[in-house]
């Protein structure tokens, strides 16, 4: 038990130090890729040796150090298979003793990682997986768990994701101001899908999966506290943590899905709450609202209501009013639909979703079934909600979920 | 040596599954969810997935270019499967009795569905397909 402790505490610490790790080595070397792979074997290593002989007294210190081993024979085979001047390794030599380990650390290393992870060259999951392997510290097989693919596989989405970096020729540095303010929407969407990955699988049976959902809060928290002025990062972790909040009362005894107006919002976690609201509201009054700042506000008005009829759905759709006006896309205009109906009635809600029939980009989605099914059973047309019921339930690729709406379908038609 | 449990239905089978009333379903889901802990409990168990309905199948084609040319029309015999499970295990026989395990999973009333359960041996060496 104490061994076990022990091995988390050294695991935590590891994932703390990976990207500020990785940073110093990356910068030094100019080789994103290569010290990527350097600082995970420097990684291995710690983790075999440090429960045993105990953690060094600098254990940052001692992770660049061996990194940089692994880098100095990496690069002397790379200058063995070039043949060249032994000039060069020298160089190399001269480079190890010299390392002055503590001044060399830039807090900006980790997130110049981060940019460079959530680069718009990647697609998104690949720029996910190397966000938890460079940034979250994460090892290959843990990644490939979380996404229930083989590890070789993500070995690969990994090391292809490295190549197309190292092929865009972006700089190890961090970007400038208005550089970053363009790309960090992609940042923000990337540690969100991280979050709202681990929120859709944290149901079922896959208990043994690593909790990416708490993972996306961990980075989600280091980024703020890198770049505390800025609202936005403040409102996606106020969303995570609000919706996270629910993570308890959200399965049933059976992992059966429980929709947010019939769970027992006492099983809700009061501090995630209070912190969320916490960083929302200071954020809020730095000016700029953005689509996560709007997002944790929806999330917030939902908690605050001790209970379900305590709602306030006038606030809720106003705020779907303007999320749509940041950030309009299909899926807000669903869930303003479903506010408005909690507002004007179910027949409002059903007209307002016309419009999404000829909208490719979610016509056909199970969501806008789902939804019908639920307006039109509160219109009291029973028949037309048990069809959308059975309809989303065929379409939805989350069995879950699906279990889920088959049930209601059923619930009506047994009525 | 590793058998695949196949769940195997016609669309009909499918759609007669989900008017199953709201007891019905909830018993055979809870089934389903026991067994699956059950192999894992008992050191058996390789994987499982649940597919997609019948309704989102396509059969696609290369056309000229090599192009994707997809096809949702089916007959109406045609068998699709539903889910399935992979097992290690000792013998073929005990792939045979996990599989009557799972074919008793409750029906309409609560009464064993007894379906019929595709059972195949998984071969090993797949590097000598290519794979």
């Amino acid at each position: 038990m104490a061994d076990c402790q022990h091995e988390a505490r050294i695991e935590h610490l590891l994932r703390e130090l990976a990207p500020q790790v990785l940073g110093a080595v990356a910068r030094r070397f100019r080789d994103f890729s290569s010290a990527e792979d350097a600082v995970q074997e420097a990684m291995i290593a710690a983790f075999t040796q440090w429960p045993q002989q105990g953690v060094p007294d600098n254990p940052r210190g001692w992770l660049i150090q061996v990194a940089c081993r692994r880098m100095a024979d990496h690069v002397r085979g790379e200058i063995a298979r070039r043949e060249r001047e032994t000039a060069v390794a020298a160089e190399v030599e001269a480079l190890l003793p010299t390392l002055e380990i503590e001044a060399d650390m830039d807090p900006n290393d980790t997130l110049v990682l981060l940019f460079m992870c959530c680069h718009p060259a990647l697609t998104p999951s690949s720029a996910i997986a190397l966000t938890l392997r460079a940034v979250g510290g994460l090892t290959t097989a843990e990644i490939a768990n979380a996404f229930l693919v083989p590890e070789a596989t993500m070995a690969q989405r990994i090391s292809r994701a490295k190549q197309t970096i190292k092929a865009s020729g972006v700089p190890f540095r961090l970007p400038s101001p208005p550089q970053r303010s363009e790309l960090l929407p992609q940042v923000l969407h990337v540690l969100y899908l991280i979050f709202s990955e681990g929120y859709a699988s944290s149901i079922g049976s896959h208990l043994q999966r690593l909790d990416l959902a708490r993972e996306a809060i961990r980075l989600t928290r280091n980024i703020k506290t890198l770049l505390p002025d800025n609202p936005e990062i403040a409102g996606l972790l106020a969303l995570m943590l609000l919706t996270d909040a629910r993570r308890a009362a959200r399965t049933g005894p059976h992992e059966e899905l429980i929709p947010l107006d019939k769970q027992d919002r006492t099983l809700w976690a009061d501090a995630e709450i209070s912190e969320g609201i916490e960083l929302l509201t200071a954020a809020l009054s730095r000016g700029s609202v953005g689509l996560y700042q709007l997002q944790a506000a929806i999330a917030a008005v939902h908690d605050e209501a001790e209970k379900v009829e305590d709602t306030d759905w006038p606030q809720i759709m106003a705020l779907y009013e303007l999320l749509n006006r940041v950030s309009p896309s299909p899926m807000v205009t669903l869930n303003h639909a479903i506010a408005a109906a909690m507002v004007h009635g179910p027949a409002k809600g059903l007209d307002l979703l016309r419009a999404l029939d000829s909208d490719p980009r979610i016509a056909g989605h199970y969501r806008l079934d789902a939804v019908r099914a639920h307006l039109f059973e509160k219109i009291g047309d029973r028949q037309a909600a048990v069809n959308h019921y059975r309809i989303a339930a065929r379409r939805t690729t989350s069995i879950p979920e699906r279990n889920y709406l088959m049930t209601q379908a059923a619930r009506l038609a047994g009525d | 040596m590793k058998y695949i449990l196949m769940m195997t239905g016609k669309k009909s089978d499918f759609e007669a599954y989900a008017s199953w009333s709201k007891d019905d379903l909830q018993a055979n889901v809870a089934f389903m969810r026991a067994f699956s802990k059950e192999l894992q409990d008992s050191g058996v168990f390789v994987s499982t997935e649940g597919l997609g309905w019948p309704s989102e199948a396509k059969l696609v084609r290369a056309g000229k270019n090599g192009e994707p040319i997809t096809d949702g029309v089916f007959p109406e015999s045609k068998e699709f499967l539903a889910g399935y499970w992979i097992i290690d295990v000792e013998s073929s026989e005990q792939a045979y009795q996990i599989a009557a395990r799972v074919s008793q999973a409750p029906g309409p009333g609560g009464k064993p569905a007894n379906m019929p359960i595709e059972v195949r041996p998984v071969l090993s060496g797949h590097a000598d397909l290519g794979l």
